[in-house]
């Protein structure tokens, strides 16, 4: 396809008698580059995205349908026609003259069968030689919603919702927070040990968290917090690396002068933080705020340790690995929950995409 | 990123007079407090943990009975190199790596690459569109796999046989299993491939200019300028990828409810580790087996900070 690009684009060219280097064929054969490029960018995601297509197909099918032959991928059901007020399946039908007509099977036979037209079922019935067993059925496009009811019932998807906002919010809240007060204090104080500080700091995002895992566990436990929120949220109101970090780099680009003025002013270092550093950050923080929501939204491994047993305080991903330990047999149930699961970060993503990728590129390696 | 750390600016506190040292100490005590949730947050939920947890795997601890705990010496790591599952879940961990890490970097750099190409239109819906799957949560995302295992009837394996590959039994074949795992991982790539998006922006455009001037090809000034020039960002996403890979845990956990089938090709190191501390309550064993994948990590990050000191190419110059 790109080989063949600027052949037909310069024949095009001669055609309306423009030189190559027109400004007409030099722009159009701009279009058509970026075009070809675009398309061939949306294949690749096309592809990327493609088991999300299987998910929402998934999640509306009858139960069955994908392991039936035959059957479509999209969601559809056997197609069915009333015939003297009986219902009998619809089958596509090869006729003599070659052409294929969708026809009401009413009297299957072994070697020949009798069919009717559906459009014009007062017509003398068809009779069809061969065997009927080898033709294909007709399928009508049925999605079916009910999957979506009921993995919401049966996982009790408004506690679920209720739980994974509550533990993400709070975690998040607690994450920001603590890491805006460490980033600021790393980014605009002088102090002896600052730089192995912020060494150590770096260095923890290599360290492995099961080298912890056990003792905080055991600490959690002896504290009570085992079967409570608490683990989930607490740890994280301490400042983490991969925020500090970020935010750190973006404070470091605020003009000094600024603090400066406001200190003249008669600003505390609290005050400078509150009205200069964070109204000038909010791109930072919101990508950084996001980050967090997403991680708390989708952890899985923490909450399993100390909420496998309180289905009543769980998030949603441990519900729905549990939910498809129980039920692996109906795809379409665990597709409809996954679903379900997924739509709060996507559409909060969505909501904020703009904010998010921006202040993600500028809080990116460079700065 | 972490040319960003070599290059800290060390900066020496200059001799000063005394009558204006006190500035300068309050101005430290304030940033001890500022970074105080940090320093306590260490001590309380880091170095204390690991201290205790290498204590821990020197004894027999479990948490039902914590009061028989006794001091067992090396028997724990003893056992480790005794332990055929331990030996089998390093071997898995090792067999996942060397097909997921390049996947992955070989992906977000890919993905990164088109998504900054100067005559790409619509670059931002793009980039939103593949940095989605990382909302997805990967429970989710691995039943979208674990949805139809079917090799013939499972959607990847209609797609491969209409355009005539072969169909593959992708997870329940030990060998199948971790190309598929490494696919699954795609999802999760968004972070890295921001990351790069954010390299190669910083690659300044006049080197391509000059290259092509110089008739070099898209390979050679991929070769000579990006990879150069993008080998901190590379660097630092190996070593994060390298990081997770050790950590690996969700899904595999998720595909087979924490059974390590198809024939313990996925007992990942941190599936054996949550199964003999959390579900057989070996504490201490569970202790040592966290330190062993601390010591693995740790030396794998070395070797590689080595080989960086003469590959990766910092801008600022050597330090």
């Amino acid at each position: 396809m790109t080989a063949s690009a600027p052949a037909r684009d310069a024949s095009e060219a001669k055609q309306l008698s423009f030189s190559d280097r027109s400004p007409v064929a030099k722009s159009y054969r701009r279009f058509l580059g970026r075009s070809m490029l675009l398309m061939f960018t949306l294949v690749i995601i096309g592809a990327y995205l493609l088991p999300l297509l299987y998910m929402v197909t998934t999640a509306f099918q009858q139960p069955g349908q994908s392991t039936t032959p035959g059957a479509p991928v999209w969601p559809a059901v056997p197609q069915t026609a009333e015939f003297e007020g009986n219902p009998y399946p619809v089958y596509t039908v090869p006729m003599p003259d070659g052409a294929s007509r969708q026809l009401i099977l009413i009297e299957p036979g072994r070697e020949s069968s009798v069919f009717v037209d559906p459009t014009d079922p007062t017509a003398t019935p068809i009779e069809w030689q061969g065997r009927w067993r080898t033709l294909t059925q007709a399928w009508t496009f049925a999605p079916l919603v009910d999957n979506f009811t009921t993995a919401w019932n049966q996982l009790n998807f408004p506690r679920l919702l209720r739980n994974t906002f509550g533990i993400a919010l709070l975690s998040t809240i607690g994450a920001v927070l603590s890491s805006i007060l460490v980033a600021y204090g790393f980014a605009r104080f002088r102090f002896p040990g600052r730089n192995a500080l912020f060494v150590i700091l770096i260095a923890t995002i290599i360290l492995p968290f099961q080298v912890t895992l056990l003792p905080q566990y055991v600490m959690f436990t002896w504290l009570g917090w085992n079967g409570t929120w608490l683990p989930l949220i607490i740890p994280h109101c301490f400042a983490n690396a991969y925020n500090v970090f970020l935010l750190r780099q973006y404070f470091m680009s605020i003009p000094r002068e600024l603090d400066e003025a406001a200190m003249i002013d008669g600003a505390g270092p609290f005050r400078v933080l509150r009205s200069i550093i964070v109204p000038q950050s909010v791109a930072a923080i919101v990508a950084v705020s996001l980050f967090h929501f997403f991680f708390a939204w989708n952890d899985f491994f923490v909450p399993l340790l100390y909420l496998a047993s309180k289905p009543e305080l769980q998030p949603v991903s441990i519900a729905i690995q549990q939910y498809n330990a129980l039920y692996a047999t109906q795809p379409t149930l665990i597709q409809a929950a996954a679903l379900m699961t997924m739509a709060v970060p996507i559409a909060v993503f969505l909501l904020a995409q703009r904010a998010f990728m921006r202040g993600v590129v500028v809080t990116g390696v460079e700065k | 990123m972490s040319a960003s750390i070599e290059e800290l600016p060390t900066r020496q506190l200059p001799a000063r007079p005394a009558r204006v040292l006190r500035p300068s100490v309050r101005e430290a005590l304030w940033g001890y407090v500022y970074i105080g949730p940090w320093l306590v947050g260490l001590v309380v939920f880091t170095a204390g943990p690991m201290l205790v947890s290498l204590l821990m795997s020197f004894t027999d601890f479990n948490l039902v009975h914590p009061e028989t705990t006794t001091f067992v010496g090396l028997d724990n790591y003893v056992r480790m190199w005794n332990d055929p599952t331990i030996w089998a879940s390093l071997i898995a961990t090792f067999k996942f790596a060397l097909i997921a890490i390049p996947v992955t970097m070989l992906a977000s750099l890919a993905f990164a690459m088109l998504l900054t190409h100067p005559r790409l239109p619509a670059k931002g819906p793009l980039r939103a569109l593949v940095y989605m799957p990382i909302m997805i949560p990967l429970v989710a995302s691995t039943l979208v796999w674990i949805g139809s295992p079917n090799t013939e009837t499972g959607w990847l394996n209609q797609i491969l046989g209409a355009v005539g590959l072969p169909q593959p039994d992708w997870i329940n074949s030990e060998t199948w299993i971790y190309p598929a795992l490494s696919i699954i991982g795609l999802w999760a790539i968004g972070n890295f491939m921001l990351i790069n998006i954010a390299g190669l922006q910083a690659v300044p455009t006049e080197l391509y200019e000059a290259a092509r001037m110089d008739g070099a090809g898209a390979w050679t000034s991929f070769r000579r300028i990006t990879i150069p020039l993008m080998s901190p960002v590379l660097f630092y996403n190996l070593v994060i990828v390298l990081i997770g890979t050790f950590q690996y845990f969700t899904q595999a956990y998720t595909m087979t409810n924490g059974r390590g089938d198809p024939n313990n090709a996925t007992l990942f190191i941190n599936l054996v580790l949550f199964r003999e501390g959390f579900v057989f309550n070996h504490m201490g064993y569970a202790a040592a087996i966290a330190w062993l994948l601390f010591v693995i990590v740790l030396a794998l990050t070395l070797v590689l900070f080595r080989v960086a000191r003469s590959r990766v190419y910092y801008a600022g110059g050597d330090r």
